[in-house]
């Protein structure tokens, strides 16, 4: 896996996370709009980026479109991802 | 339904080959307060939900609890990966190597398997509301003591991570508990 893909990815994972919270939140406070505005914002960025990753390597979740062969099935899958050491 | 995404919900760093501990962090991959049993208790319970962001909670927690229970698979095969035969003998690793090899398997760190006996769905929202904010905590719980015991600085930060979203959803669990018997109260005066 080249270190790029690791890097965007993780890139994409934080974005979505932002998304796990805000939804969370959202769904016990529907009303909160400055939250509701957070969310959007977050939910474009991740669209964004996850078409930029999915262009270069492929699907990730089979809704999306792909390039012959199908590149859903390619390595790394999310438990072989190499994220470095910890730099903790 | 559901979409599998092909990503982790947070990245699974591990520094080191310890089978030692991967017998013990197995307790959250298929023990009584586990990840799995997370899913499976809240996704069961969202059929005798009464309002509309009680359902939502619950789905939305269940579907996360499915991403730690991947995310707590990924710490186990990553620490047992590269173990040679030499490093697994003697270790509490070993049992389980006989039975599965490297394999994932729902056990807790005694051996016990998975069972639906591990969780509740009684139809009464705020029961199943109390043991949900109960099952957060006790697995709150467990991930101290697994950071305790647990020495690999990828592994702790992965734990830290795990342990502060059971305090996110003991929050939000304790909103949907307020927002259901608000619910309640109301119907009372139709």
């Amino acid at each position: 896996m080249k270190n790029n893909q690791a890097e965007l990815l993780e890139q994409l994972m934080e974005v979505g996370f932002v998304l796990v919270e805000t939804n969370l939140y959202l769904d016990t406070h529907p009303d909160d709009e400055r939250a509701l505005r957070l969310h959007n914002t977050f939910s474009q960025k991740y669209k964004e980026l996850e078409c930029i990753y999915e262009a270069q390597y492929g699907p990730l979740k089979f809704t999306s479109m792909s390039v012959l062969p199908w590149q859903y099935v390619d390595d790394p899958w999310p438990w072989d991802v190499d994220f470095g050491k910890c730099r903790c | 339904m559901w979409i599998y995404e092909k990503k982790l919900e947070y990245p699974v760093r591990v520094n080191t080959t310890n089978p030692t501990l991967a017998a013990m962090i197995i307790e959250q991959f298929g023990g009584a307060d586990g990840e799995l049993s997370a899913a499976i208790r809240y996704l069961t319970q969202r059929w005798s939900m009464p309002i509309g962001k009680a359902k939502a909670i619950l789905t939305d927690i269940g579907t996360e609890e499915l991403a730690h229970w991947e995310m707590v698979g990924t710490l186990v095969y990553k620490l047992t990966k590269d173990a040679t035969i030499e490093q697994i003998k003697g270790t509490p690793f070993e049992a389980h190597y006989v039975n599965h090899g490297k394999a994932l398997f729902p056990h807790d760190a005694a051996g016990v398997p998975w069972t639906a006996a591990y969780i509740q769905s009684k139809g009464d929202p705020v029961t199943d509301l109390h043991e949900n904010m109960a099952a957060e905590q006790k697995a709150r719980s467990t991930y101290e003591w697994l950071i305790n015991i647990s020495d690999d600085p990828g592994v702790i930060d992965t734990l830290r991570f795990l342990r502060e979203r059971e305090v996110v959803h003991y929050q939000r669990f304790g909103e949907a508990l307020c927002l259901v018997q608000e619910h309640m109260c109301k119907k009372k005066f139709y």
